[in-house]
């Protein structure tokens, strides 16, 4: 992974004085709340419902074992016991003090770690996908460029106060795991005919209030121009973007309103100035960031069979079908550790599980682990050898919850418990439903499906793209959920539809159970449920949803007008 | 005393006037004071026979209207400013940008508005020589700003060098030397 240089050390070194100048120039009252805050967002700080959390960067969601264990140093000194791991594949910790903030950045610092633009109108931590580096289908890794654009969007001058957060995620394989149609920018990995290495780049994506899936602005674009073309969009972005409306100030919808055509052109246009200047990537700094990013030096093992000498162990077999996952080295699988326990809000781990995941990759992985935006954490290079072992090991701490892909693997954003923006609570709605179908052996028919909660319309629980989506609403101050299907990730992106009028929090689980039915009632052999709705359409789900009442003292399904 | 603004890295008085419409006036028909006055582009624009016959004479813009309406224009003026209505707005950077890098201007381009401490680095970055910090605030701490950081990754104004071209980065060693593949 990507290591520090003297300069990455400085720049950090630097930060952590100037925000801890802008800290003591706040407590001293000099800063008013409404100058600081711009400051401390960019600085991933946010004021929420009962104290501030503290979001720290993972670039592209990889992480050192030492890096783990700073988290549970962190978690236990500042704040109470646990982080959360987040879709953007940073880490949060919600019980944070204002004052231990600078301290808790050099903390930070000492494992080559920062807060920087983890939140605020800037370019926020780019994401990838979380088998990068090890996938079978890769083009090519895609981390050291998106470690390009790290260093390239940390504190640039011109994109510091854009009219919006500004979300870029890049993917190196044939599928698409870093759901790079839903970001700002989404850059995929491409060769030309020639051999050459690019990006195919897709611009206008993104999930809010208008869930709108990015338009590819530019087939072929040569991996030395990634900056200055990026920096032609931004430009153009900063200028147009709106800024009268936070929620019309996406780049998606300046996009729409001058046309996917219309932005390319004005881009192209910029960019002619821009290419070929000095932010031209050199072949030297491609071969140095590049150089942080080699293959492990992996045994020369034969593929075997992990379940061999395991035959009649069940539990094991469930684990290996849905949380093992190939590799591009014989002998070697990648491992999900499941935070999607039954009774955990999805994506939080105690320090003490954070100090044994870091002690597990040492062990098992590299020293290395990766956070997934499903919210869960990735050993990538473990012996199938010793695969028994390690699950034998994860199951004592509850890190083996045979349920990745699974109905109870739900990305749940922090919702009404935590964030100071959600309408309606979203943790207890994924604890219910989890509750509800903890029941193996029915996950495991249901087979593949995502079911995605948010707490408000920002769509953090990425619910538009949920097979399930679920979403929180606020109606005269109580809290109702609003039901859509058919939405997917991945290459065959799509935005869910709204069955109809939204449920209380009581009637969730048993509106998932009737879709789950008609699911049962009408699929195809080997049919995921994704695809039976994109084949039946809403009707039939609707109409079983809505056929009788969800029994709850006072209240009847879809009694409300939200749809 | 004297107004005062940062220019380069010093605090130095200032005798330019900035002329800001108040409701009711209109940009064709305006009186212009004499002496130094930095005018709104739509003054310049309405009276620009004029203003062009002064000695000096400054303009601004406001963050939403585009430099490129001062091209062939911009050596006519002393000073330009940029307006920042709000500190969270952003725009003026892109501005800033484009009279120094699209446009050539190498007069003085001096930040107005709501111009605090915090904002001063990346505005030295983008292209501003010239700061008028908000009067409430002291300029001696509005100074501090410009000196923030030592390094900085990318390219801007003031450095059309991006530090891998600046200065030789080396990738860490690793434990085992099958570097150089995977390009």
């Amino acid at each position: 992974m990507y290591q520090y240089d003297q300069y990455d050390h400085l720049i950090v070194r630097e930060r952590i004085a100037q925000y801890r100048d802008q800290v003591q120039r706040r407590l001293s009252g000099e800063l008013t709340e409404e100058e600081f805050l711009p400051l401390r967002l960019q600085n991933g700080l946010y004021m929420q419902r009962h104290a501030y959390m503290l979001r720290i960067a993972v670039p592209y969601g990889l992480l050192s074992s030492a890096q783990m264990r700073m988290f549970a140093h962190i978690a236990r000194k500042y704040d109470r016991g646990y982080g959360h791991f987040t879709t953007r594949q940073n880490i949060q910790f919600n019980w944070i003090e204002l004052e231990q903030t600078p301290d808790i950045l050099a903390d930070l610092a000492s494992v080559e770690m920062h807060a920087i633009q983890t939140s605020g109108n800037c370019i926020r931590n780019v994401t990838s996908d979380e088998f990068a580096g090890v996938a079978a289908d890769e083009i090519i890794d895609p981390r050291p460029y998106a470690e390009v654009l790290r260093q390239w969007s940390t504190f640039h001058p011109e994109f510091i106060a854009l009219p919006r957060k500004f979300k870029v995620a890049i993917n190196g394989a044939l599928e698409d795991r870093a759901a790079i149609a839903i970001h700002d920018i989404g850059l995929t990995v491409v060769k030309n005919d020639a051999g050459e290495i690019g990006f195919k780049v897709m611009v206008g994506g993104g999930m809010g209030r208008t869930p709108i899936i990015g338009t590819t602005i530019r087939e072929f674009l040569p991996r030395e121009h990634l900056l200055t073309y990026t920096e032609a969009i931004m430009r153009v972005y900063n200028q147009y973007g709106r800024r009268d409306n936070k929620y019309k100030a996406r780049i998606k919808i300046l996009l729409k309103a001058i046309g996917a055509e219309e932005f390319a052109r004005q881009v192209e246009e910029e960019w002619a100035d821009l290419k070929g200047t000095e932010e031209t990537l050199t072949l030297e700094e491609m071969e140095r960031v590049i150089a942080y990013f080699q293959p492990h030096p992996y045994e020369q093992l034969e593929a075997i069979d992990p379940r061999a000498g395991h035959e009649d162990n069940k539990a094991f077999a469930n684990w290996l079908s849905r949380n093992v996952k190939p590799h591009k080295q014989a002998g070697y699988a990648a491992v999900i550790l499941s935070l999607k326990k039954t009774g955990v809000p999805p994506g939080d781990a105690t320090a003490e599980q954070m100090d044994f995941m870091a002690e597990l990759a040492d062990r098992y992985s590299f020293g290395e682990l990766r956070v997934t935006h499903e919210q869960n954490i990735v050993l990538a290079d473990v012996k199938q050898s010793q695969l028994f072992d390690l699950w034998k090991e994860i199951k004592a701490h509850g890190l083996a919850t045979p349920n990745i892909g699974l109905l109870t693997d739900i990305i749940c954003c922090p919702g009404g418990d935590f964030c100071s923006l959600a309408n309606a609570k979203s943790i207890p709605i994924s604890a219910a439903i989890a509750e509800r179908f903890d029941h193996l052996d029915f996950l495991h028919d249901i087979g593949d499906i995502e079911l995605n909660i948010s707490g408000c319309i920002n769509a953090c629980g990425h619910h538009h793209v949920g097979n399930i989506g679920v979403l929180g609403v606020d109606k005269d101050g109580s809290e109702w959920y609003q039901v859509s299907i058919g939405g997917a990730q991945g290459n065959a992106t799509a935005i869910g539809k709204i069955i109809g009028p939204s449920f209380s929090a009581h009637q969730m689980p048993e509106v998932i159970d009737r879709l789950l039915q008609v699911y049962l009632r009408e699929r195809t052999p080997d049919e995921k449920f994704v695809d039976t709705v994109q084949r039946l359409g809403i009707a039939p789900f609707k109409e079983h949803v809505y056929a009788t009442p969800i029994n709850e003292p006072g209240r009847l399904v879809g009694e409300d007008e939200y749809a | 005393m004297p107004n005062q603004i940062i220019k380069g890295q010093e605090i130095v008085n200032d005798d330019w006037t900035v002329l800001r419409l108040e409701e009711g006036q209109e940009p064709a028909t305006v009186e212009i004071a004499a002496g130094k006055v930095i005018v709104p582009l739509t003054v310049w624009q309405a009276q620009k026979e004029a203003l062009a016959a002064r000695a000096e004479i400054g303009v601004w813009l406001q963050s939403d209207e585009r430099p490129e309406e001062l091209k062939g224009e911009l050596d006519k003026f002393s000073v330009v400013a940029v307006n920042f209505p709000k500190f969270t707005d952003g725009r003026g950077y892109s501005i800033a940008y484009n009279l120094r890098m699209r446009l050539g201007y190498t007069g003085e381009l001096r930040a107005i508005g709501d111009v605090l401490r915090d904002q001063l680095f990346q505005m030295k970055r983008t292209g501003f020589d010239a700061y008028a910090p908000r009067p409430d605030r002291s300029i001696e701490d509005a100074l501090k700003g410009l000196t923030v950081f030592s390094e900085t990754y990318q390219a801007s104004v003031d450095d059309k060098l991006p530090l891998f071209r600046r200065h030789a980065r080396t990738a860490g060693a690793r434990e085992h030397n099958d570097v150089g593949a995977g390009i």
